[in-house]
């Protein structure tokens, strides 16, 4: 980025931009809240599509419909190419639409992108440039000046050569991009910068589920600062699948009344099939009917059909237990269990779908909050929460000098030591044992610095305060166990034997901390009758602490220091 | 974060005696950190930022050892080792996709049920780079995709969790022959071990007792065996199934496919069964740790035994010692009494002979008085009356007093003084009152 000087700070009109593999969105901020900005067709998610026809340039929506009439001058799915050999990568959404191609090791489409002439063969970085330099137009339209920067967001797994062909792409288009931000933490700011949203110390997960991939990620969310736990890609299971799924049913569907005519087998028949199977999934999010209807779907034959949500839910299990499994196995990855998440975050146009939501619901406790459209009222648009947290970030540091935003993002300034185990005191239960208060929660970045007022006993007087490290841990009730089935018993079950485990009864998991060291003790003394102490905790980079404490309103205190390791 | 949370359980009391300079009494250290990478987004990271930097300018080397201190949370894509393809794999036909090995297509030979999801969505994302049609085509290869075909449907197998028992069921590459007697004579642990881990994979109760080694206790062995022979398997064979025809027009055909089918997989569960008690039956043959649990039992055994034969002698023993012991008191107790007696009557024959004696001093010196008769011969009637007198003061007084009066007699004989010790000793049995004054009239 250094090489480039840059737009100046008071010259630049920015905007947040979730680039996608299937969709895009643009978003800017009017008085500090983002807003999510349509297109000139009113989208405000748009297909990352880029089509020709006669030499006319056709994005988002309209280029999508020319997967049909058109798909070999229509480049679909190119962003995941960005910055790769092309014997890495893969071409599988590629296959209705123009195909990849190597050239000189690099991703390139051949196209006839003019009205007349040979067709071109475009790299895939100048189609990512076409592309962008659209999505520039339609903000700059809606901002009514000509937008000059933006924040993107880029998955956690995009390599350094990935970003650096993304921001040449769009520098190409004539946009500095002021700072790429990893996808999941842009949709944590899109949450935390609402006006109503308190800082807390919380672990969360987010979900994004969309088109051709599903990436999972744990963040630690401390003060406002964000730290990425683990992640994890998947994509064997995310939107495209579930089209799939309803273009079988549906081919299906169309073979029972159309004996031998499968419309799978026909290329424009299959695009047509999966166009409209889209929208019926869609549709499905909302309602729980949706109708299917195609005009000559194969060898002219027109039909229609309609499919209920309990159906689809049935059919696409498979693919919905796939997405239960990599964010049980994420959290896992993370070491952690998934009573320790507070909160779900769903991102990505997946999200959407209500089954996928109640299924999180269950998996984790009822404390933890699931925000999706169907679980939450007050969630955010999960197609909308990439380019906001985005457009948030770019309004956040528009006014930086370019080398100053790189020097802030320099890994020398992220790159902090987080404490291992919560910093706590202990307290004491109802039953009168002694039981760990967390002050400082595990993963938090240090420096930090956590205050907690808690309760002095009720008749006041001296109080002691043991601040000491605390550990979780998952203690697990089972029910009483029933009688073992014999392995030479079940020869009559058939292969249904895989449910019956799930009627087993649930055992009852519960997080419990436990007091690990003890750092150290101090009082407080003559407390009043229901008053309360004040303990902070402040833990340097080097893991000297100092600890202070003192009666709620009272005057002077105590305070220590412990050594750094 | 500036506001303070709430706790609403109570802080302990102070604890009696408690005591630190200036009320603080620092402990230990807090435990060591880990370096992570916090995201640079939002309005608390540029604050921490700002503190970072504090004007300072970081190089191209700054970030490249900050970076290689963080610790990394993606995979790298290539660490995998990749596994030769097998040329004649490659040939496959896509239709015989029930005969492939799904984990060879997938390069994951090595792992078979052992892979975690993550590594065959792994290893098929890079088979897909690989074998893609639409890149070969690219290259201006064939367009067969026959291959591609078999890496979807081992993907497809192996992802779906219901279709990758049924496969891992009948996956033999994944079984480990059990030893042979011979073969098992050496490292029994060892081959045996490697069997029931491979077993381990159809129970449904997890996790499952293992072999253990030469330094398990009986109890864990007695787990081990009684699980094994109570073995709650998922294993199945519909993926031996034969085709069961799709029409509806051999509607009758298609039934009795189906009743076969049924029947099949029914006698492969039992002979499965079969084969792993024998399995365990031959294991617990050859284990070395149950005869010397036997040994150790039937040694327990005699050692009670023994014990008890031991307690019992110990018992008689004890009983004749105490016995002997009482028999010999009483003797001794006897013979005590009996010289006791003796001597008592000796000391008696004794008294009576002192007494005697002492009669014959006190009458002797009545004599050796003359019988306080005043010159010539003592008259008849004096000597009777001094030895009735004398009579009369012995049968008043006992041994004792005979022997004291006999002693102060003994050796006088001057009649006055033997006649003055009388005297004296009839005044004093007249002043015990043992005599009345007047009596003995003849020694006063
Ligand atoms: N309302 C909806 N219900 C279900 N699926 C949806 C909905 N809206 C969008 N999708 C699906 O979400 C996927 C796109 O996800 P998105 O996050 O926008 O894109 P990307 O793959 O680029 O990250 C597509 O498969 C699309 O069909
Ligand atoms: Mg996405």
């Amino acid at each position: 980025m250094a090489e480039n000087k840059g737009v100046a700070p008071d010259e630049r009109t920015v905007i947040g931009l979730s680039f996608g593999n299937s969709y895009s969105s643009i978003a800017c901020t009017v008085d500090d809240a983002a807003v999510v900005i349509a297109n000139e067709d009113g989208d405000r998610q748009i297909p990352t599509i880029l089509s020709y026809v006669d030499g006319e340039e056709y994005t988002g929506g309209q280029a999508k419909a020319f997967l049909i009439r058109n798909p070999k001058n229509t480049v679909v799915s190119f962003r995941d190419f960005l910055g790769q050999d092309f014997k890495s990568i893969d071409p599988t959404h590629c296959h209705a639409a123009a195909h990849a191609q190597d050239v000189d090791g690099g991703v390139s489409f051949t196209i006839q992108d003019k009205a007349e002439g040979e067709p071109s063969t475009v790299s895939v970085s100048e189609i990512s440039t076409r592309y962008i330099r659209r999505l520039v137009q339609s903000a700059s339209d809606y901002i009514g000046k000509k937008v000059t920067s933006a924040v993107l967001t880029v998955p956690t797994n995009f390599n350094d050569k990935q970003k650096d062909a993304l921001v040449k792409a769009a520098r190409d288009a004539d946009l500095e991009v002021l700072q790429l931000v990893n996808e999941p933490v842009a949709a944590v700011l899109a949450y935390d910068a609402r006006p109503e949203a308190k800082v807390e110390d919380k672990t969360i997960v987010v979900a994004d589920l969309g088109g051709t991939r599903s990436d999972v990620a744990v963040v630690a969310s401390r003060g406002g600062l964000y730290t990425i736990l683990a992640t994890a890609h998947d994509y064997e299971f995310a939107g495209a699948h579930l089209d799939k799924v309803l273009m079988d049913h549906f081919a299906k569907e169309f073979m029972k009344k159309n004996k031998d005519v499968d419309p799978r087998e026909n290329a424009r028949s299959l695009a047509k099939l999966k166009a409209e199977s889209e929208a019926a999934k869609k549709a499905l999010s909302i309602g729980t009917n949706a109708s299917f209807s195609v005009e000559s779907l194969a060898e002219g034959i027109d039909f229609q059909s309609t499919v209920n949500r309990l159906r689809y839910e049935m059919i696409a299990r498979k693919v919905f237990e796939g997405i239960n499994r990599l964010v049980e196995g994420v959290v896992k990855q993370a070491g952690l269990d998934v009573l320790d998440i507070d909160e779900v975050i769903m991102t990505g146009g997946t999200s959407h779908t209500p089954r996928i939501a109640a299924n999180f619901r269950s998996i984790f406790p009822e404390t933890t909050v699931v925000q999706a459209p169907s679980t939450s009222s007050t969630s955010i648009n999960p197609s909308e929460l990439l380019s906001r947290g985005a457009a948030l970030q770019a309004s956040l540091i528009q006014e930086y000098e370019t080398e100053d935003i790189d020097q802030s993002t320099h890994a020398a300034v992220t790159t902090v030591p987080h404490v291992t185990n919560a910093i706590g005191v202990i307290t004491l239960s109802e039953a009168g044992e002694e039981a760990f208060t967390p002050i400082i929660a595990p993963e938090t970045a240090l420096p930090a610095r956590r205050t907690v007022h808690v309760e002095a006993p009720k008749e006041g007087g001296d109080v002691l305060i043991k601040v000491v490290e605390g550990n979780t841990h998952i203690k697990v009730t089972k029910p009483e166990p029933k009688p073992k089935e014999n392995g030479a018993k079940d020869e009559d079950e058939d292969d249904s034997d895989f449910d019956s485990e799930e009627d087993e009864e649930e055992e009852h998991r519960e997080k419990i901390w436990k007091i690990g060291t003890a750092l150290a003790e101090a009082s407080v003394r003559g407390t009043k009758k229901g008053s309360k102490v004040e303990v902070t905790v402040q833990v340097a980079a080097d893991l000297a602490v100092t600890i202070t404490t003192r009666e709620v309103g009272g005057k002077g205190g105590v305070r220590g220091n412990l050594k750094a390791p | 974060m500036a506001s303070a949370t709430v706790v609403s359980r109570p802080l302990p009391t102070l604890t009696e005696g408690w005591s630190a300079e200036k009320d603080f009494k620092p402990v230990a250290s807090v435990t060591a950190s880990t370096k992570r990478t916090i995201e640079p987004i939002g309005p608390h990271f540029l604050a921490h930022a700002r503190r970072a930097r504090h004007k300072r300018t970081f190089s191209e080397d700054d970030r490249i050892e900050a970076q290689n201190a963080a610790k990394k949370i993606e995979k790298d894509e290539d660490s995998d080792e990749s596994e030769a393809e097998d040329p004649m794999m490659l040939q496959r036909e896509a239709k015989d996709w029930k005969s492939q090995d799904h984990y060879q297509v997938l390069g994951l030979s090595k792992y078979r049920w052992k892979a975690t999801e993550d590594q065959i969505k792994r290893a098929h994302r890079k088979k897909v780079l690989k074998h893609h049609p639409d890149k070969k085509a690219a290259s201006g290869a064939t367009e067969d995709d026959n291959f591609f075909k078999c890496i979807q449907k081992a993907t497809d197998v192996l992802l779906d969790p219901v279709k990758r028992r049924q496969f891992d069921s009948v996956d033999e590459k994944a079984d480990v022959e059990p030893p042979s007697k011979k073969e098992a004579t050496k490292d029994f642990y060892k081959k045996w071990g490697r069997v029931f881990k491979s077993e381990s994979r159809f129970s449904r109760v997890q996790p499952v007792p293992q072999l253990g080694n030469d330094e398990s206790t009986k109890e864990d062995v007695d787990t081990f065996y009684n699980f094994w022979y109570n073995f709650d398997s998922w294993r199945s064979f519909e993926y031996l199934d034969e085709d069961v025809p799709d029409d509806n027009e051999n509607r009758d055909q298609k039934r009795h496919m189906e009743r076969k089918n049924t029947n099949s997989r029914k006698k492969k569960k039992a002979e499965d069964n079969t084969r792993l008690r024998k399995l365990v039956d031959d294991c617990l043959a050859g284990d070395e740790r149950i005869k010397r649990f036997k040994q150790e039992a039937n040694a327990a055994k005699n050692k009670k035994k023994f014990e008890k034969e031991a307690a019992e002698k110990k018992a008689k023993e004890d009983a004749r010692l105490k016995k002997e012991a009482e028999e010999k008191a009483a003797k001794e107790a006897e013979e005590k009494a009996k010289t006791e007696r003796e001597a008592n009557k000796k000391a008696k024959e004794a008294a009576k002979n002192a007494v005697k004696k002492n009669k014959r001093v006190l009458k002797g010196s009545v004599k050796d008085a003359n019988y306080f008769a005043s010159g010539g011969d003592a008259s008849a009637a004096q000597i009777d009356a001094v030895l009735g007198d004398v009579e009369i003061v012995q049968g008043k007084i006992d041994p004792d007093e005979i022997a004291a009066l006999a002693g102060k007699l003994n050796g006088l004989k001057v009649a006055d003084e033997i006649k003055g010790v009388w005297s004296e000793e009839v005044k004093r049995l007249v002043g015990a009152g043992k005599l009345k004054d007047g009596d003995c009239k003849s020694l006063a």
